[in-house]
């Protein structure tokens, strides 16, 4: 939130969301579609992420989080509110006027199995954005797709691979080689480890930390894995029911939540500790077991 | 199939033995790129009133044991040895329909995906239904519809009378599982197999569907498999633990055991790369380098060996499941150090288990 003031600003706001708000409408009716009732998946969300930092953006199912990126990106049309990037308004902005913007936002999303065109090589998926903003071609293009591919822990020989000869933890580095292909600022990343093997979660989200120091990125990061998001953001914003109940500095809201419903959430997160959970069990169903 | 010989306490059910026993079980699938050992020798026996957790990765055959139980991996292109008594009664060289006897009345599995396990197009009260009269013709339809009210109100769904006439997408993911729960526990089995019942779920209601297995577990004597790859919701719930990877049971232990004196280098990967609420952050997670090996190409010796940082020459022999602390018979695992080694690599921090290269 902008009267934030436990968050060091280390280059100022890059993104400043204020009072975002997307409604789905909810249609019935025989020969008119009238709209009955509206969902509210975003409804009233307000923050700001600034340069070189992690938001860590956390809830259930249909708190809005994922909705609140996509609006956030233009991805969708909001209802109503602003979006500001580096200080301009975007929301509202058409296509044309949003193509140069897309360089400096991207996404990585959460299946890495539904997100690569099966159809393309990874040379392709990685490098067409390259051809489509018109920042490379031909050989200068392979070599910086090689470069990315080798910058994510893949090897330059896969380029011209397809997506099903991965797994599914290569393939995340193959989204992930395509969100940084443009050198964004800003990059929301969308559930993007809990597709994968528990073995394999560590080393995307040591990967995320490392290109972030190389890169000087900025995240958005959008988890259910409440442990996920405070080991990697420096700030965590909580949603539920498409608004936004607490923000705070990570450690701060996982040790000292104000909230109601981030104190249950924080709860209900197992404690991978045999003795540990047995206290917290009996403390939750209020008997001795 | 030899037994082991283990002395277990309270012996149920008919002749003595332990409620479930699987014993050498290896399952084997033909495929077009050449045979793949899905389970490689798995022993394990199962009590009433016991949580076993089977903890693995996607490929460690953790899905395929628990199918295999009750007989759902029959098929031209797999071969299945080993043994698998329910009460004595052997289970891998019955007939199908025997074994539809079985399924369900005396073994229930519920799924991950509480969505794509359900039929869309039949009530929740109906699939009840349809399960019991699968198994007992001679119910009649009323009783049927009292019974899966009792059996929804049981599992905790609130106007389970209204309810029981809703279709699964009427219900919410929690109440699904819920209704799932209740669909297995229509014929009173005496074994639950739960494959990833919370993956699925938001943390809120995973606690609730935990709860709920407890207390079937505790007040109805279900002994219960569990099968995930999260050992949070394997310390909340479990009471014994079997890590797999590669197809073999690379540890077998206690929840204490497993969680406070680990021994196989693998275990203490996976607890050291989990992120804990309950600890302060680290600088950096700590990994567990490379990938799951593909069971077409399994290494040689140890499946763990290019994974693990503590390998010597010894480790290209296949280490057997063995007691290695003589203090502690029923603790065993895959791995040639030895505990007084593990003792100290495990250790990365004091205090703190994980897999480091050893400085």
């Amino acid at each position: 939130m902008t009267s934030d003031s436990d968050f060091q600003s280390s280059g100022g706001p890059l993104l400043e969301v204020t009072d975002l708000v997307k409604h789905f409408p909810i249609k019935s009716g025989l020969l008119i579609d009238r709209e009955v009732d509206q969902v509210r998946a975003v409804d009233g969300v307000s923050f700001t992420v600034n340069k070189g930092e992690t938001l860590g953006l956390v809830g259930e199912s249909g708190s809005g989080k994922s909705t609140t990126c996509r609006v956030v990106l233009q991805l969708l049309k909001p209802t109503s509110g602003s979006v500001k990037f580096e200080g301009r308004e975007i929301a509202g902005m058409g296509r044309r006027e949003l193509r140069p913007l897309r360089r400096e936002m991207q996404m990585i999303f959460q299946d890495p199995y539904a997100s690569l065109n099966p159809r393309k090589r990874v040379g392709q998926i990685v490098g067409d954005q390259l051809k489509v903003q018109k920042v490379a071609s031909g050989k200068e293009l392979r070599a910086r797709v090689e470069g990315l591919l080798e910058r994510v822990g893949l090897s330059p020989e896969h380029f011209n691979r397809f997506p099903h000869e991965f797994s599914g933890g290569q393939r995340q580095r193959i989204g992930i080689a395509r969100a940084l292909a443009l050198e964004p600022k800003l990059v929301f990343c969308d559930e993007p480890v809990s597709a994968l093997d528990v073995s394999i979660q560590a080393q995307i989200v040591n990967l995320l930390d490392d290109l972030q120091d190389e890169m000087g990125l900025t995240y958005v990061f959008v988890a259910h894995d409440i442990g996920v998001v405070r080991h990697i953001s420096d700030r965590i914003a909580v949603m539920n029911h498409g608004k936004i109940v607490e923000t705070g500095e990570a450690d701060q809201v996982c040790e000292h939540p104000r909230d109601e419903y981030t104190k249950k959430l924080l709860a209900a997160v197992p404690i991978p500790d045999p003795r540990e959970s047995a206290i917290r069990r009996r403390e939750r169903v209020g008997r001795p077991s | 199939m030899s037994v082991t010989p283990e002395t277990q306490p309270a012996p149920t059910g008919q002749g003595g033995g332990p409620l479930l026993e699987v014993a050498g079980l290896r399952v084997g699938f033909a495929t077009e790129d050449g045979r793949v050992q899905a389970v490689d020798g798995v022993d394990f026996e199962l009590e009433p009133g016991e949580v076993l957790a089977i903890v693995g990765e996607s490929g460690s055959g953790k899905s395929v044991t628990a199918q295999t139980i009750i007989g759902l991996t029959r098929g031209p292109n797999s071969r299945i040895e080993g043994s698998v008594k329910l009460n004595g009664e052997e289970l891998t060289t019955q007939s199908e329909s025997q074994l539809q006897r079985v399924r369900g009345s005396k073994i229930a599995m519920i799924f991950q995906d509480p969505m794509t396990s359900m039929n869309p197009v039949y009530t929740i009260g109906k699939q009840i239904i349809e399960a019991i009269k699968a198994h007992d013709r001679s119910v009649s339809k009323k009783d049927g519809r009292a019974r899966a009210i009792e059996l929804l109100d049981a599992v905790g769904i609130p106007d389970a009378d209204r309810r029981v006439d809703n279709y699964p997408h009427e219900f919410s993911g929690g109440m699904r599982q819920r209704a799932m729960i209740a669909m297995g526990l229509a014929l009173e089995p005496s074994v639950l197999i739960a494959d990833e019942p919370t993956t699925a779920l938001d943390v809120t209601i995973q606690a609730q569907i935990l709860d709920l297995i407890q207390d079937l577990n505790k007040s109805r004597g279900l002994a219960t498999i569990l099968i995930t790859h999260d050992l949070g919701v394997v310390a909340e719930v479990a009471d014994r633990v079997l890590v797999m990877y590669g197809g073999k049971v690379v540890e077998r232990g206690t929840l204490d055991e497993i969680f406070y004196d680990p021994q196989h280098p693998y275990t203490w990967g996976l607890l050291g790369s989990l992120t804990r609420l309950d600890q302060p952050r680290p600088h950096r997670l700590p990994q567990i380098s490379g990938a799951p090996p593909s069971l077409l190409d399994l290494p040689r010796g140890c499946a763990f060996r290019p994974r693990c940082p503590h390998e010597f020459p010894k480790c290209v022999e296949v280490p057997g499941l063995e007691a290695r602390l003589p203090e502690n018979p029923d603790h065993r695992d895959r791995c040639w150090l030895t505990p007084e080694q593990k003792k100290t690599l495990r250790e990365v921090e004091p205090g703190r288990i994980g897999l480091e290269e050893p400085r």
